[in-house]
This record gives C-alpha cells, structure tokens and sequence, in this order.
C-alpha cells in the first residue's frame, strides 16, 4: 500500500494502464492505456460498441475492471483501500440521459450531494447551487422539477450538479446523444465554456465540431481497443488507422 | 427444543393427515377454483359489456368481496346458504346444508371476485383491434369474446390463475374456523388430542410450503415459456 | 324467509355487562384498526429492507431476501398465526416461553408479530419491483456524485420506487387490514371475532354480520381516500 500521493503532483489527472474488462466470457476492454493532464481536454469517440462508455465509467469504478489500473488525481481506482465515494465526490459525471432525481426541484439535485458528502450547510450549499445555475443561464428554474424542463435544460442542471461538487476532473458520457438536435447546441456551449476555463475533461461524444472547436487530444476506440491516440489536428487532417478513416468518412459525410 | 420433537406422533397420524385432512384441501381447492375462474369469467365479461346495469352489479359484488376478509365471508356464508336454500326451493324452514357444501359455495364465490379481476385485466390487454376485426366480420358481442377474445386472453392469464390457485390452496386452511377437517384441520385435532401442538403444526407449515413452493415454481417456469412463445 | 330481523338489537345491552351491541363492535373495529397499524409499521419497515436486499449486487444480500419472501408466501397465513402462537413459545427457553405466554394481550402482540412478517414479505415484492423500475442510471448517477449505496438507496432510489409503487401497496395495506380478521383464532377480539360473538349470544345473526360488512367496507373506504390523498402530495410535478 503507498500513502495517497498529494494532489498537486505534476503527473496526469487521470492515467489509465493497460486496463482490460470482460462481461463473463466476452472481452469489452483490450489493454487500454491513456492519460488526460491537468487542464487537458480528451475526446473519446469511435463506433457504438467500441467500449468508450464503459472505459469512462471505470475511471470513476461505476463499471469495475479486472487487469490494469487507472489512477485519478493519485488515487488508485482498482485498490480495496480507496474510499470509492470520497474518489467519485471529486470526479464530476454528466450521464447520456441526465439522470437528474426526479422527485427533487432543480436546487435540491444540485444540493443534495454537496450535503451529504462533503457536509456543507444547507444555505452554502444552495448558494453555490444558485450560482452554478445562473452560470448554466437557469436561475429562473431553480424550484422546478426536472420533469417540467426540456432535455437540454435538463442536462445542463445536471452539468451544474457535477459542478457543484467543484470536482477536479469532469467524465461526460455521450452527453448530447439523448436531445432533440436543436437543444445540442446550448449543451455543447456550457461545455465549450467550462473547456476554457481550464477544467480537465475526458468526453465520449460523436460531436465532431466540439471536437475540433475545444479538444487537445482524440482518444479514437473500436472493439474494446484504442486505435489512435493523437492530437486533435493530427486526428482529423491525417488519421493513421483504416477504421478511424473509416469512422471519420461515416460521420462527416453528414 | 427442538431436540425433545416426538416425530412418531405425525408419522402416525399420517393416513389421518392426507387421507382425509389433505383429500379434503385438495378437493375443495380444485371445486372452487374450477367453479371461480367460471363464475369470475362470467363477471368480468358482465363487467365488460357495456351493459350499465350488468356493469354495475358485476363491479359492485366484485369490490364488495375485495373489501370484507374471507373469515368474516366464510361465517355469512355458512349462516345464509341454509336460508338462500330454502328460498331457492320454497321451503318454509332453512335446509340443512352440510359443511363442505357450505364452504364450496364460499369459497367460489369468494375467488371469483379475484379471478374475475384477473381474467378482466387478461381481457383488457388484448388489442382493441382484435374485436373490432371480428366485429367487422358480422360477429356477434358473444362470438367475439368466445372465438377471438378469451382464447388469447386466456392462454396469457394461465400463470396468474394458478398463481391465484396458490392462494386459493392457502386460504382453504381458515375453514379451520368451521371445524372442518382439511389438512390444518386434521393436523390440529391431532395435535390437541395428543398435546402435540409443536410437532404437529411445524409439520403442517412444511407441508404447505412444500407444495406451494414446488407449485410456484412449476408456474415461474411455464411463465418462461409462454413469455418466449409471445 | 322467515328470519326475524331485529335491527333495535345494536342499542341493546351486550351480556358482557359494559355496553350495548354496538359498542362491541366498535370496539371489535378498535382492535382490528390498531392491529392493522402496529403490523403495517412492521410490515413496512422489514420488507423494505428485504425488498432492498433482493436488489444489492451481493448474491447473500439476494438469497437472503429470497428465502424470506419464498418462506412466509408459502405458508398459509393461519398455520403462521399458529406457529407464532402455539409454537413459538415452545421453542424458546423455558423461562422466556412461559413469559411470553402469561403475557397480558398477547394475542394481540402475536397478531401483530405474525401479520407484520407475513406482510412484509409482500412489501418487498413491491419494494424490489419499483426499485427495478427505476432507470440503472438513477443509482449511477447518485454513487457518481459521492454518495454511499445507502444514501444512494435512501435518498434516490427509496424515494422514487415509492412514488411508483404507491398503487400496489396501498392494496397490500388493504390487505393486511383484512387479514387481521385471521386473528380471531388465536383469540383477538377484533371486528369479525365481535360480530361473531354477537351473532353467538343474541342469535341475530345477519345484523351482526351487515353491520361488520359495513363497517368493513367503510375502512376500505377511508384508506382509499387516504392513498389518494397521499398520491396526489408526493406527486412529482411534471411527472416522471
């Protein structure tokens, strides 16, 4: 066992080691090995099926994994000595169909987490809510429920509620694939935003344009492997594989 | 303790037990569910028809058994049936009405509220499109329900019937409180002309389990099946 | 039919000496009321935790809350009202057995026992399938912010598999109000238990079993009033 590094080292936020994963007989991750540093922003993308959801979601040890490691802000994920929700409190999650509590009003789903885990007050933790919610330009919803908002309102309060844990790194799993195509776009832009600000963020997306708009780096996978691991410019002007060229020919062809 | 259990008490009273006490439950078990699951279907179709009279009274016998206990069922039932006898004969005098004739018409009665619940739901999960095709056809309200409804309906309802059955099989245990002997019963006259109580009554329950258990999961697997057959 | 009905017989003095007809019969719905809501809190209570338990990743967590649900739905619910009764007490150490049957209301305490693990049972069908009901993501997305699985369960999924499962349970309350009548055998003077006694000593049988119907009906009123009531206070605004 080695003592928890301090959080300020010069290493990557998140370092992924040869990690591999099997559902039973059936292998989803193939030796997968990346790293995202502090401030970097990695797409994930590549065909449905590829394993980019799931490798996302061992980083945070929502899905374990059984060879490799991944280490998050020098925490190890596959260690039984983590403390898994003090590791996830730090790592913020943005879910394909935004999975806001639905019995909650808008400010309580951004309150709930803040009280119960890192034990703010009620009034600390609602001001900070209303503050993220006036970012994702929602303060007038605040006491509504998440039923009573539209997909995209939706999941930028659940953008807020990852936000107000004030996480170190953010996982954004397919974030605008469950909208209709006209709320994408007030989506991606509370993204590009929170990209400048300097906030490290690992996305699996087949948005393209974000993309190329914020990402330092494309993580390209296809059948539980990283194909290519590349700069951004690299990814799109001259992608070495057959299948990212493939799956580029795919998906800009429209 | 259980260390003191006098087994040889049950093994003896065994042929009593099932001979009569089980022969009995099983009996009862099987009228009741055959005469329930006709007269339930009788209710629910009256429930369906439209008919606002016939509707009415169908809804209104239905939700009046699902709101009164079945103890308190049995006891009407076991003080009236002598008089609904006589008036159905014209006879001046309640009849004599013998004890399981009593409980076969409780307990048939009784069901059929719960089975017609359950055939009406079967009923209802039937596309609309169904009836309205043998409609188009020239059929007539019975014709359709007879020949296109029921059959379909009935086939998706064989698991929750037997299911109700089940139950059925466990709730014949409360004619106890008529002093009849079913398999409770049986095992309860043993076990206080013996002084048995804890050896007989532990035996009854694993019974009971055994069968039912076994029972439910033979129902789990034809569920399965006919899950996959759909 | 010649039955001489007699419904002056309820004002009538009971030959217990402490009241009329009628006061025996509340008193019956008193017990049959109060045995109701000691056992609901109970049957509520354990079959959520089993209920819960059937829906952990833990294989013992699941075989456990398997065994209880398959061990009390088996059995009828009357040998059980024995088993607690009779039985039980047999099987304790001595000392304690006789406590317990010397105890003052103990049918009452054995009615409540029984019916309450009886119940929950039933609760935890309904609590495992609202839980189940629920997208995976829910329990993701609230492990994701930090929470324990307990919080999780508590604060996310409970919540929100009670809102869906309001219906069933509401008829399971029902039930287990029914099924209170069960008691009468171990000696609970509750409604039906009245309603007999009154029948066995003024012989004016079918005014003591309407007026027990009612009074049945009546209660299956109120709760129905009540679970709507309730339904439309916990309804989420914009649904789910």
């Amino acid at each position: 066992m080695t003592a928890p590094q301090p959080a300020a080292t010069g290493g990557p936020m998140i370092a992924i080691e040869a990690v591999s994963k099997w559902y039973g007989e059936v292998r989803v991750l193939a030796g997968c090995s990346t790293a995202v540093t502090r401030g970097e922003v990695v797409v994930v993308c590549g065909p449905s099926g590829s394993g980019k959801s799931t490798l996302l979601k061992c980083v945070n040890a929502l899905e374990p994994f059984q060879e490799g490691q991944i280490t998050v802000d020098g925490t190890r994920v596959r260690d039984k000595a983590t403390n898994l929700p003090r590791l996830r409190a730090r790592v913020g999650m943005v879910f394909q169909h935004f999975e806001l509590f639905p019995h909650l009003s808008v400010l309580d789903n951004l309150t709930l987490a803040p009280r119960k885990v890192l034990g703010r007050s009620k009034a600390e933790a609602a001001r900070r809510g209303l503050d993220l919610l006036a970012r994702v330009g929602l303060s007038a919803h605040a006491h509504k429920h998440p039923g009573q908002l539209s997909g995209g309102q939706q999941q930028r309060v659940a953008i807020a509620r990852a936000l107000a844990m004030d996480p170190v790194v953010m996982l954004f799993d397919e974030p605008t694939s469950a909208l209709d195509p006209e709320m994408v776009g007030e989506v991606l832009d509370v993204m590009v935003e929170l990209a400048r600000d300097g906030m490290t963020m690992m996305v699996v997306t087949h948005e393209m344009g974000f993309a190329r708009k914020v990402a330092d780096r494309v993580v390209f996978m296809d059948r539980g492997e990283i194909v290519e691991d590349v700069a951004k410019d690299a990814f799109f002007d001259r992608p070495r594989s057959e299948r990212a060229q493939q799956f580029l020919s795919k998906i800009l062809a429209h | 303790m259980l260390a003191g259990l006098d087994l040889s008490v049950v093994a003896d009273s065994l042929p009593y037990l099932f001979g009569e006490g089980m022969v009995f439950t099983l009996t009862l078990t099987a009228l009741a569910a055959s005469g329930g699951i006709v007269l339930g279907t009788g209710l629910a179709l009256l429930r369906l028809s439209g008919v606002p009279g016939l509707t009415h009274a169908a809804k209104l016998y239905v939700e009046l058994m699902r709101s009164l206990p079945l103890v308190l069922v049995i006891f009407w039932f076991y003080f009236l049936v002598p008089y609904l006898g006589a008036w159905a004969i014209g006879a001046d005098t309640p009849i004599r009405v013998g004890a399981f004739a009593s409980a076969l018409v409780t307990f048939t009665l009784f069901e059929a509220a719960y089975f017609s619940e359950i055939v009406r739901a079967g009923i209802q999960s039937i596309p609309k499109g169904q009836s309205a095709a043998a409609r188009a056809l020239g059929m007539s309200y019975a014709q359709v329900m007879r020949l296109v409804v029921l059959p379909q309906a009935l086939r998706n309802m064989v698991p929750l019937l037997l299911t109700q059955t089940i139950v059925l099989f466990q709730d014949t245990s409360l004619v106890y409180v008529l002093s009849l002997t079913d398999f409770l019963g049986a095992a309860s006259k043993v076990a206080q002309r013996d002084g048995r109580l804890v050896e007989m009554y532990l035996f009854a329950a694993l019974v009971y389990f055994a069968v039912c258990f076994a029972a439910s999961l033979l129902v789990r697997r034809l569920q399965a099946r006919t899950a996959i057959a759909r | 039919m010649n039955y001489t009905w007699n419904w002056g017989i309820f004002l009538e003095p009971s030959p217990e000496g402490a009241g009329s007809y009628a006061d025996m019969l509340l008193s019956g719905l008193a017990w049959t009321v109060v045995t109701a809501l000691c056992s609901w809190a109970i049957a509520f209570t354990l079959g959520s935790v089993v209920g819960v338990m059937r829906t952990l990743p833990s294989r013992t967590a699941n075989a456990i809350g398997a065994a209880y649900v398959e061990g009390f739905r088996n059995v009828p619910l009357l040998v059980q009202m024995f088993l607690w009764y009779f039985v039980l007490p047999e099987l304790l150490p001595a000392r304690l057995g006789a406590a317990v049957k010397q105890m003052p209301d103990a049918p009452f305490y054995t009615a409540v026992l029984c019916l309450g693990f009886f119940t929950a049972a039933r609760v935890a069908e309904q609590v495992r399938a609202g839980i189940r009901a629920l997208p995976r993501g829910q329990a993701q997305a609230g492990l994701a912010l930090g929470l324990t699985w307990a919080q999780t369960y508590r604060a996310v999924l409970l919540p929100n598999a009670y809102r869906i499962i309001l219906p069933p349970l509401t008829s399971e309350f029902l039930n287990n109000l029914k099924n209170t009548s069960v008691a009468l055998t171990i000696g609970l003077l509750e409604l039906t238990a009245r309603a007999r006694s009154m029948q066995e000593f003024s012989f004016q049988v079918f005014e003591a079993f309407t007026a027990a119907t009612l009074l049945y009906v009546a209660l299956n009123l109120v709760v129905i009033a009540g679970a709507t009531l309730l339904e439309r206070r916990v309804a989420v605004p914009g649904g789910r």
